[in-house]
């Protein structure tokens, strides 16, 4: 397993916005982290990657509690808003990054062609449209090769076929290099691309599965409706 | 620490500056306008030009570098990407010195222009060495950088930020000695005109400007200056925080 949580309880403004919330996910393997807005993904992400003051439990990364100093180069983190300089291009910005990261400018290439930005590379980021924002922002997060990537919904807003690409991206990365990704999304449909699943609801696991184990557990080929019926069979782990 | 990650993000910091020409006209274009104007108001008495001058040249510098470094740190605090740089590999001093030598470049650029103006074509004149008002300019520019840095983590908005600056600096100026003596000012101005900095980075450049020499007691206003800014740094340092609620 690649990361562990156990007990994680956080609380953000008085409320409980994590309970007692456990789960695993597999290295080398990309696992959607799926559930309405609101459900406490943002949050888990957060604690996973160490940003996020947490209550209670026990979150670990790699082999190593989760915002240790060591994992800082080993785990790449896509924010949901993208967080990269609205006034630089997109090449300074990878540049910056890059040089914080130790990696060149052949890699600063490579990034910014695999999110498809090449030909957007010496424009300001503030000047890009939001899906061009959030590819640099996910370009950033690519940029220093982590063995584990943590993606905030960095499908959200792109067109189709970009969404497909990514998907591949995203698959290759797993498969050729064995990096563990998480990927949330609010949309049942991107499911389909996971080898696993984490299907979230109001701070709590519903249930840790595959996308053909759950079609097969409900009986229904939609996942949006299989997600549906599932969570009305009240029926969990 | 690293020297890469802090020359990293200092060259990043004036990147940015470089993008935004309005702003740099601004930075450097101030003080030398309101030094000219200053010299216009005292058209029919120029030793109180001679007077307030000289340590204006070195105070500009502080207020400009205040508001700027507040404005870009809130700014990195509230788009996100500070939250980024603390998941990266990177010490919270290389931030911080990064901000350090990218403002320290920019307030020498910004004393060097306005003392060119002022020691030039406006004929101000000063007892001491215009190379020390120039190296205090520097100094105050920082003590402002770290200010600025410290304080932006109480607001929220550039608009809080902004009103930070006649809340925070003009106070300072007020009571630095620079209008009025601080001898004459009621007793408790006088008392708390010793507990903020800007009072010991005037009365260096008053020693420098109208006495001709920092002496024993400008050396101990720079002492004061250089601690001071390096506390606000140290606290600036624990604003940046790792992991937020």
């Amino acid at each position: 397993m690649s990361v562990e949580v156990e007990g994680l309880t956080v609380r953000r403004g008085g409320r409980e916005v994590l309970r007692d919330f456990g789960c695993s996910i597999p290295a080398g393997r990309v696992t959607g982290l799926l559930g309405p807005s609101g459900c406490g993904k943002t949050t888990l992400m957060r604690a996973i990657v160490g940003v996020q003051v947490v209550a209670g439990g026990r979150v670990t990364v790699l082999g190593a509690p989760a915002g240790s100093p060591g994992l800082r180069s080993r785990v790449g983190y896509l924010t949901q808003a993208p967080s990269v300089y609205g006034d630089l291009t997109v090449r300074e910005n990878m540049r910056f990054f890059g040089r914080i990261l130790g990696e060149g400018e052949g890699r600063v290439d490579e990034v910014i062609e695999t999110v498809a930005l090449a030909p957007f590379a010496d424009r300001v980021v503030s000047r890009l449209s939001g899906g061009q924002q959030a590819r640099v922002s996910l370009a950033t997060a690519m940029l220093g090769r982590p063995e584990a990537l943590v993606l905030d919904e960095p499908t959200v807003g792109l067109d189709p076929v970009l969404r497909r690409d990514l998907w591949a991206t995203f698959r290759g990365l797993a498969a050729r290099d064995g990096v563990t990704l998480l990927v949330s999304s609010h949309v049942m449909e991107e499911a389909e691309h996971c080898d696993e699943l984490l299907l979230m609801r109001e701070g709590e696991l519903v249930a840790a599965l595959t996308p053909a184990e759950l079609r097969r557990r409900t009986g229904r080929d939609h996942l949006d409706e299989a997600f549906l019926a599932l969570i009305e069979s009240g029926e969990g782990e | 620490m690293s020297v890469r990650a802090s020359a990293a993000v200092a060259a990043r910091v004036l990147r940015q500056l470089r993008r935004d020409p309005r702003t740099v006209v601004l930075l450097l274009g101030i003080s030398p306008f309101l030094l000219t104007l200053l010299r216009g108001a005292f058209d029919n008495d120029l030793p109180a030009f001679q007077q307030v001058g000289g340590p204006l040249v070195g105070l500009f510098p502080f207020s400009t570098m205040f508001v700027v470094t507040s404005i870009t740190m809130l700014r990195e605090r509230t788009t996100g990407t500070l939250e980024r740089l603390m998941t990266l590999p990177l010490a919270k001093l290389d931030v911080l010195f990064g901000y350090g030598i990218a403002f320290a470049l920019v307030g020498t650029l910004q004393a060097l222009i306005a003392a060119a103006v002022a020691f030039g074509p406006l004929g101000l004149d000063v007892v001491g060495s215009t190379a020390l008002v120039v190296a205090l300019a520097v100094g105050n520019a920082l003590l402002g950088m770290s200010l600025g840095l410290f304080v932006s983590a109480f607001a929220r908005t550039e608009f809080q930020a902004v009103q930070f600056m006649p809340a925070i600096v003009f106070p300072q100026l007020l009571l630095c000695g620079l209008f009025v003596e601080r001898d004459e000012m009621a007793p408790v101005l006088h008392a708390v005109s010793y507990a903020l900095p800007l009072t010991y980075a005037f009365d260096a450049l008053h020693r420098v400007t109208v006495e001709g020499s920092l002496g024993g007691a400008g050396l101990a206003d720079v002492a004061v200056i250089a601690a001071t800014t390096l506390l606000l740094l140290a606290v600036g340092a624990l604003t940046l925080r790792r992991r937020t609620p």
